[in-house]
């Protein structure tokens, strides 16, 4: 079932990229997919099981609110780099982690690393190692907004 | 209506150039490769995606449209993914990040020492 599915997104996409619909091109399209869902089926072998974001509305949502934040902390960002005195005190730190499953502590871990200014080096059991630009940028991880907002994401 | 679509997508172009620049200035200022990482970070995570939007907004609804929609949503979903790898590798090879725990910021001279 899952393969059905897999298979129906990548053949949407590989017809949302030709563009060129002779039955030909249809063909080596239709090939194309078989071998990319052959693909997936060999990996399953090495990784475990496929885990997909589910994309509920309330997803959207919280996508939404993290290119917000990427546009907030970009201004600071930018600010700073073109301030004279280079206001930035970067710092490497240990930031501890509430969220347990691990399609959860990838989404926080990649989320951190867009947004400008923070940048996730290690993920580890309970913790991930933080890089940032200055410490307020850790302090507000630290204050867990935006892992609250992931905890309720239910993933 | 096209003209206010025109305007728009010369704001989306000029605030993305603005940005690509901004993030080079970054990259020459910052002072080690890890806060040069983030420097950089500004010409990917909203410099690119303004860019193309403001050239989505110039061209015709296509399928040339959901191609760029899709870069863009390419460029948003590895970048974070890059960073990460590009960050582990330098501290697997051995460097270490720049720390000022002493409470002063860097300031100017910190640039280009490295």
């Amino acid at each position: 079932m899952r393969y059905i599915r897999s298979s129906l997104f990548v053949a949407v996409v590989w017809l949302l990229l030709s563009g060129h619909y002779t039955p030909l091109i249809l063909s080596f399209g239709a090939v194309s997919v078989l071998i990319v869902v052959w693909f997936m089926w060999r990996m399953e072998r090495v990784d475990e099981k496929l885990e997909v974001l589910p994309m509920r509305p309330r997803m959207l949502y919280y996508l939404l609110w993290l290119m917000w934040q990427v546009v907030l902390s970009n201004i600071d960002l930018v600010r700073r780099i073109w301030d004279p005195d280079l206001p930035i005190r970067p710092t490497w730190q240990r930031l501890d982690t509430k969220v347990t499953s691990s399609l959860a502590k990838t989404l926080y871990a990649n989320s951190i690393t867009l947004t400008p200014g923070t940048l996730t080096t290690d993920v580890r059991e309970d913790h991930f190692m933080v890089h940032s630009l200055s410490p307020d940028g850790i302090e507000d991880l630290r204050k867990g907004g935006m892992e609250e907002k992931i905890q309720r994401l239910g993933i | 209506m096209t003209v206010i679509l025109e305007w728009l997508s010369g704001l989306c172009l000029l605030l993305g150039g603005g940005l690509c620049i901004s993030g080079g200035v970054g990259l020459l200022r910052m002072p080690d490769f890890f806060s040069r990482v983030h420097a950089s970070g500004v010409t990917e995570t909203l410099a690119a995606p303004l860019l193309l939007s403001g050239l989505l907004l110039q061209m015709e609804l296509s399928l040339d449209s959901v191609k760029v929609i899709m870069i863009m949503i390419l460029v948003l979903a590895t970048n974070p993914t890059a960073t990460h790898a590009m960050a582990k590798a330098t501290l697997h090879g051995g460097q270490r990040p720049l720390e000022f725990a002493n409470g002063k910021d860097i300031g100017g001279d910190g640039s280009s020492k490295l």
